[in-house]
């Protein structure tokens, strides 16, 4: 909305300026997408096709159907993986999505603007930190011999960094690893979205009785919905790709976390343990097919790309 | 406003995108139809070594771990002549696929491999094989006309086994970690303790110790290679490998149940215990409290001196437990690692020369950090004070007769006997269940993980 008005705006004064000058500031935005083509194409379609294609042949380069993928599912470790990865991503986006919201909407409507900057800017530290680091902070977090909370995961019956890597916590832990880094950016981002919408509505709602709640969540939630859709798509698209932290925790734990705990970890030891590049395409096309298959039902449901609602 | 009504156009697109997915998710799962074989086995064809060509005098690079470091300088130091770029890397510890990873590029970019490399005998494994068809194994038979057959005679018996494939030596054996008993002299004498010789005796004293002295300790089944100390030494057939494709894995054989229910009675009594001696937080709090513990041959410098801080001669070595009315001793081994030359090396000529006097050189070996697997070196080794000094008695007796009994019923496999004993039995043990009663999860990760490295699984 406020980028349509913004060209509207800015185009109005220059009304009289020709169309080859408009032609011309076409052809610079073609430049401009021109770089980030190429390296999409580079590292981000080639690489998918090379998969596709090592997906559907062998390691002597015949054609093998939907072989492979036979194959990987039926592996023993398939199962497990994706159950954790399900697991995993339910806990993640349902805590993601609402707290997120929640604090945003707080912070817009509860919250004095300068202890708001101050509470966004805190949330979002944690995000700048890479992958690896934040993971390294968490072991440390976890370990109940160093931890700066270990009177906490004592209480809850846990006296070793290995009874807190207990299978069942590990998706816990790593949603709480994922929150941890990732939501900051998001609450930025859903704050930006409720400052979109003009105070007139808002205004119009209290003069008609809504208490905050009910402006919550009857005109600011339903204003910034494809914004929570937009990242509840980034977000399970992560999701899938876990790697990182599942591999340093199984490092650090010693192998008391399975080397095969997520997809992704299934088709790197595919490849880089069992030499089956083709089978690790396998896997990473039916992650793929998963991420589209979530992205398109979420974008079908909630007109993500209308761009005007009139 | 330029736009007006929703794109149609866009949203169908959407839904196509979606309807695709769903198409190929679905395919995937229910597919099987569709025609070829998934992929090959590496084929045994016996193709014979043909070496790189050579290059006399050409630049070797050289991977080793950390603690072999020291070695591979020295060499380099004393042959200023040899053109060497020493490379640092984990060296295969706890089950790192590193190396391996790497030589499943190089062989498919066709360039890159280092000449001489330190890992552990599970590399040998793949090394020993074509990574995919058409490549040469990575590892160069070392007994075709690169390493005399007398060297090869002069290393401890079985030691040279891991480094056995298809009648080729592809590997020398850098170091045994046989497995012994150690003690705390200095409180086996002050409370009137015999050391055990058997098993029996070695649970009836882990049970007196729980209860004359609670808080002590006679054992570990904690770490990621306490199975090896145990149930290799107890003769299990975990990893048996009866043919070249075929594994034998047995868990409820009587070798197997007899130490599992000997550890479960003396977790029970709280006189071994389930934490890793090498656990965070482990050597402070209890480093003090091990009495016993049944493990490699490097325990004495690396886990006592270096990780307890016990004092010098307090700590000494006994020969492996036996079972009672059982003449066959045997035991177990945690570790001990290989170097292997590159078969694509450009100066093998070098690159041998290293591995060999890396392995059986009383230069290198004698002030090695690890028990030398060449019987010579070994020798050497034991009469350096370095590597006696520190102990309350004569290791010599309980090493060198351990080496000699190491058990060869455990078989190097192309995947880590590690992951399924840290994945699988150490979290049901800290969950508290008993490893009698984790023996058939064990034996199932054991047996699926063999399946998907192409093995046929034997379980009886």
């Amino acid at each position: 909305m406020t980028l349509l008005e913004t060209e509207h705006v800015a185009v109005s004064p220059l009304r009289r300026g020709t169309p080859p000058r408009r032609r011309a500031r076409g052809r610079a935005g073609h430049y401009f997408v021109a770089a980030y083509a190429l390296l999409l194409l580079a590292f981000g379609i080639v690489p998918t096709a090379y998969s596709f294609y090592l997906a559907f042949t062998n390691d002597r380069g015949q054609f093998t159907g939907l072989n492979q993928f036979v194959k990987v599912v039926q592996d023993y470790r398939f199962g497990p993986a994706f159950t954790h990865m399900l697991i995993y991503l339910a806990l993640w986006l349902v805590t993601l999505v609402v707290l997120v919201v929640l604090v945003a909407v707080i912070l817009r409507s509860r919250v004095r603007p300068g202890t708001s900057a101050l509470f966004r800017f805190l949330y979002y530290i944690p995000g700048a930190l890479a992958g690896v680091a934040s993971v390294l902070v968490w072991l440390f977090m976890l370990d109940p011999d160093v931890s700066p909370v270990s009177w906490l995961l004592k209480s809850m019956g846990m006296q070793t960094f290995a009874a807190v890597l207990a299978p069942a916590n590990l998706p816990w832990i790593l949603m709480l690893i994922a929150f941890w880094t990732g939501a900051g950016g998001w609450m930025v981002v859903m704050y930006g979205a409720l400052n979109n919408i003009p105070d007139e509505v808002i205004e119009a709602a209290r003069m008609d009785g809504a208490g905050p709640w009910r402006t919550a969540w009857h005109i600011q939630i339903p204003m910034i919905r494809q914004w929570i859709v937009y990242m509840t798509i980034m977000a399970f698209a992560t999701g899938t790709q876990l790697f990182v932290e599942p591999q340093l925790l199984q490092t650090a734990s010693l192998g008391r976390v399975s080397p095969t705990w997520s997809p992704n970890q299934l088709a790197y030891v595919y490849a880089f343990q069992q030499g089956d590049f083709n089978g690790a395409a396998a896997i990473s096309v039916v992650l793929l097919a998963v991420g589209l298959l979530a992205a398109g039902l979420l974008v079908a449901r909630s007109n993500l790309f209308r761009l005007d609602e009139s | 406003m330029r736009t007006g009504a929703p794109r149609p156009g866009r949203h169908r697109t959407a839904l196509r995108t979606a309807a695709a997915a769903l198409s190929l998710s679905t395919a995937a799962l229910l597919a099987g139809c569709a025609s070829a074989d998934t992929t090959a086995q590496s084929s045994s064809d016996q193709a014979t070594f043909k070496p790189a060509t050579q290059k006399d005098g050409s630049q070797i690079t050289v991977w080793t771990d950390s603690t072999r470091l020291p070695s591979v300088q020295k060499y380099q130091k004393a042959h200023p002549d040899v053109k060497m770029d020493i490379v640092t890397y984990d060296g295969g510890a706890d089950g790192s696929t590193y190396l391996q990873s790497k030589v499943q590029l190089f062989d498919r970019t066709g360039s890159g491999w280092p000449d001489v490399v330190f890992g552990s005998p599970t590399d040998v494994t793949w090394a020993s094989e074509p990574t995919k068809p058409g490549v040469q194994p990575f590892a160069a038979p070392l007994d075709d006309k690169l390493v005399p057959q007398n060297t090869l005679d002069g290393f401890a018996k079985g030691s040279l086994t891991p480094c056995q494939f298809n009648g080729h030596t592809y590997c020398l054996r850098n170091d045994i970690a046989q497995v012994v008993l150690w003690y705390n002299k200095s409180l086996m004498d002050k409370w009137g303790y015999q050391v055990p010789t058997t098993w029996e005796q070695y649970e009836a004293l882990g049970k007196k110790v729980a209860k004359e002295h609670p808080g002590y300790l006679v054992g570990s089944v904690g770490d990621t290679n306490s199975h090896e100390s145990y149930f290799w030494s107890g003769q299990c057939p975990a990893f048996d490998l009866v043919k070249p494709d075929t594994l034998r894995t047995d868990l409820q054989d009587p070798d197997c149940t007899r130490t599992a229910k000997l550890l479960d009675g003396l977790i029970d009594a709280k006189a071994v215990t389930t934490k890793g001696f090498f656990s965070q937080g482990f050597a402070k709090d209890s480093g003090s409290k091990v009495l016993m513990a049944y493990g490699p041959s490097w325990y004495g410098q690396y886990l006592f001196k270096a990780a307890f801080n016990a004092p010098a001669k307090q700590i000494a070595a006994a020969p492996p437990l036996t079972w009672e009315g059982e003449t066959k001793a045997a035991t177990g081994n945690v570790g001990g690692g290989v170097w292997m030359v590159s078969s694509h090396s450009a100066n093998l000529k070098a690159s041998t020369d290293l591995v060999t006097w890396l392995t059986t050189s009383d230069e290198n070996q004698a002030s090695a950090p690890t028990y030398p697997a060449y019987t010579e070196a070994a020798q050497a080794w034991l009469k350096n004070p370095a590597n006696s000094g520190y102990f309350a008695n004569d290791v010599s007796e309980a090493f060198q007769q351990a080496a000699d009994e190491v058990w060869t019923g455990w078989s190097n496999t192309k995947f880590s006997d590690a992951t399924a004993w840290s994945s699988v039995v150490l979290p049901a043990l800290t969950a508290g269940k008993s490893l009698t009663d984790t023996l058939p999860a064990w034996q199932k990760e054991i047996s699926n993980e063999a399946k998907a490295h192409g093995y046929k699984v034997e379980n009886q």
